[in-house]
């Protein structure tokens, strides 16, 4: 993977807030996984998030569309905050799409179907407008000639490009990916960083959990470090990687840059 | 360019002559096993055959004919029944133009039927002939309509939907209308009410079980308890003490002059029955769906609703077509339970023939052997259907 590769073509981003969190708190019974996050994103800014495994990333974006439930503070999304209101975590829903590491495709629709599915019910889209989309969508993730098979014919990395289409056929302005790569066989990793490599070219907003550093390095507009249910340290990548401020980042980044 | 091509592909399967030199023939003692084998399928076969065509006496049964396909119907309304039937049969023709595959399989085993009833070696009016006959008929006449612009799943389930209403209409009868006066339902009996029981236990509580199966695992606390406590208690309780509940303690509750038919009662007993049944079943599929395929849902925006009918549904009702079909077919046999609250179906029937004549008395391993026979044909279709819908849905295919 060439990794110095610039993104120079993304489209200069724009100054309004996508994402506000202010001082987000967590907890699983008595667990106290996000202590206080406070974090911004802008419009058709990229983040990746990286840190040991339970430190409250993954957790940390589910509370986004509200997968996960925030006990305190609060999270507003293009305006709308997250509250009890059904109606406002629906709307949210609307705007953010979501990838996860087990891909959770529906099994008993096709390809094509999965990726139709929420235009026609969600959007109210006619069917043939939904699938004609879907198609372009999936010729936008390079798997147009499987569109009729059914998601446990495929392999694992275009199963996660169908998710990727999925996500992208409600026209969300952000995307999340929980762990997009993680699940993969490593030839097939690539396949899928191409699909969002693209996609934040084209000046999706994005949050990206993931390990795969020569992905944030090229892709992200900031990498934030995430230990014990808060951030450590955030910054651009090139500094991120160069100067460390904090032990606990330089501990994590030679534990995951030697191996 | 591909190494791995130059290994062959391992033979075909052997044909029928070396099948059967390889798993009959192979050493000496399994040739002289397939010998014994064939000596005693040979003996017990000739020994079912003649006793089935030459000792058996199946007069019981050739002369009651009527009595075991309608019981005490009206003999000059029984052309309602058969109306009925051919309407069955039309549909029948219909669905398998517009859904092909299994409903193919049944409609042809419906035609072939009917065509048996017409030839049948025993003393028969003509007009039961006739309609043996008309029944292939009309299903090719469904058949040739399915060619039409009528041809579309909707219309056929359309069809089905209002042959409800209209075989409800032909058997009970339509006040003012002259020509359908009222049949009493305690008249009913025989095949046609084992059947009527049966299919109205099994199409009303398939859609009572969906939804008992979703209340007990709802989040709302009050619909939960109802659910599992309905659930329990009928699980709890015997059938016949079910039917016996319906039958003489629902009158006391209900005001004088509200007088539930007593057929209804037994379809309402058996309905609910079958129900805490069937959601139990159902649920154990919910609960096989994983986290993450809701999870997946709610973030394209899916509501509950609309999770639940498109995503968890779908998927679960599939895993457990084998349980749900299994307990269609003990719901089928169940129907001879009807007994306890005095309906007469096709058992019951047969007792009562064997009773009615002292010379037949002794015949009552034929008449015990037919409603078997009956009642295998009909278990055996559901169980080969569910079978064939495994195979279509993909059962397995993840």
């Amino acid at each position: 993977m060439d990794l110095n590769e610039n993104p120079t073509d993304r489209p200069p981003a724009e100054t309004d807030d996508m994402i506000i969190c202010r001082n987000v708190h967590k907890w699983f019974d008595d667990f106290h996984v996000l202590r206080g996050v406070t974090m911004t994103i802008k419009r058709q800014e990229v983040i990746v998030i990286c840190g040991p495994s339970g430190s409250g990333k993954s957790t940390f974006i589910r509370t986004i569309n509200r997968l996960e439930e925030h006990q305190e503070g609060e999270i507003i999304v293009d305006g709308i905050e997250l509250s009890h209101d059904i109606r406002n975590i629906e709307a949210i829903r609307r705007e953010v799409g979501m990838v996860f590491q087990q891909f959770n495709l529906f099994p008993h629709l096709t390809v094509l179907q999965n990726v139709a599915l929420a235009p026609i019910w969600v959007r109210k889209w006619p069917k043939a407008r939904a699938e004609e989309v879907a198609g372009q969508l999936l010729e936008r993730v390079g798997i147009p000639e499987q569109a009729h098979k059914y998601p446990g014919q495929l392999s694992g990395g275009q199963q996660q490009r169908v998710a990727i289409a999925r996500a992208l056929a409600m026209q969300p302005k952000i995307m999340l990916f929980d762990e997009p790569t993680s699940a993969l066989d490593p030839e097939m990793i690539k396949e899928v960083l191409d699909v969002m490599r693209e996609l934040a070219r084209s000046g999706m907003t994005m949050i990206v959990v993931t390990h795969e550093m020569g992905f944030a390095r090229e892709a992200a507009d900031r990498i934030a470090f995430f230990d014990q249910g808060n951030i450590v340290e955030q910054n651009t990548p090139a500094e991120f990687f160069a100067h460390p401020k904090e032990d606990r980042t330089r501990l994590f980044l030679s534990q995951i840059l030697s191996h | 360019m591909n190494a791995t091509s130059a290994i062959r592909r391992p033979p075909a399967p052997p044909g029928a002559v070396r099948w059967i030199k390889k798993n009959l023939l192979s050493t000496w003692y399994n040739v002289l096993l397939t010998l014994v084998a064939l000596i005693f399928v040979f003996f017990v076969s000739r020994g079912v055959l003649r006793w089935v065509f030459f000792t058996a006496n199946w007069t019981p049964i050739t002369s009651s004919l009527k009595l075991f396909a309608v019981g005490q119907f009206p003999p000059d309304q029984v052309w309602r029944v058969g109306t009925a039937v051919l309407l069955v049969s039309f549909l029948f023709g219909l669905s398998w133009r517009v859904w092909g595959g299994t409903v193919g399989t049944f409609a042809l085993a419906l035609a072939v039927g009917g065509a048996a009833v017409a030839v049948l070696p025993f003393e028969l009016s003509s007009g039961v002939r006739l309609w043996g006959v008309a029944n292939p008929l009309l299903v090719g006449v469904g058949y040739l309509v399915g060619r039409t612009s009528l041809g579309k799943p909707r219309w056929a389930a359309l069809g089905w939907a209002l042959s409800f209403g209209g075989t409800t209409a032909l058997l009970t009868g339509v006040r003012g209308v002259s020509w359908l006066p009222r049949v009493e339902t305690g008249l009913w009996g025989g095949l046609l009410l084992t059947f009527l029981l049966a299919l109205v236990g099994i199409v009303a509580s398939f859609p009572i079980g969906v939804l008992l199966a979703l209340g007990r695992r709802s989040s709302l606390p009050v619909l939960k308890l109802f659910c599992t406590l309905f659930i329990e208690i009928v699980r709890g309780v015997p059938l016949v003490t079910i039917l016996f509940m319906f039958s003489v303690i629902l009158p006391l509750f209900l005001p004088e002059d509200v007088r539930v038919d007593r057929v209804l009662r037994a379809m309402m007993g058996m309905t609910l029955f079958a129900a805490a049944y069937m959601a139990e079943n159902i649920r154990g599929g919910l609960q096989a769906i994983p986290s993450g395929q809701i999870e997946a849902a709610k973030a394209v925006g899916l509501n509950g609703l609309q999770t639940t009918v498109l995503i968890v549904l779908p998927q679960a009702l599939r895993m457990v077509i084998p349980a749900i079909v299994g307990q269609f077919i003990a719901l089928f046999m169940d129907t001879t339970l009807a007994v306890i609250v005095g309906l007469v179906e096709l058992l019951q029937i047969g007792r009562a023939v064997i009773q009615s004549n002292p010379e037949w008395l002794m015949l009552d391993m034929e008449v015990y052997l037919f409603i078997g026979a009956v009642f295998w044909v009909f278990t055996y279709a559901m169980s080969y259907a569910s079978q064939r819908l495994e195979q279509t849905l993909g059962v397995g295919r993840r």
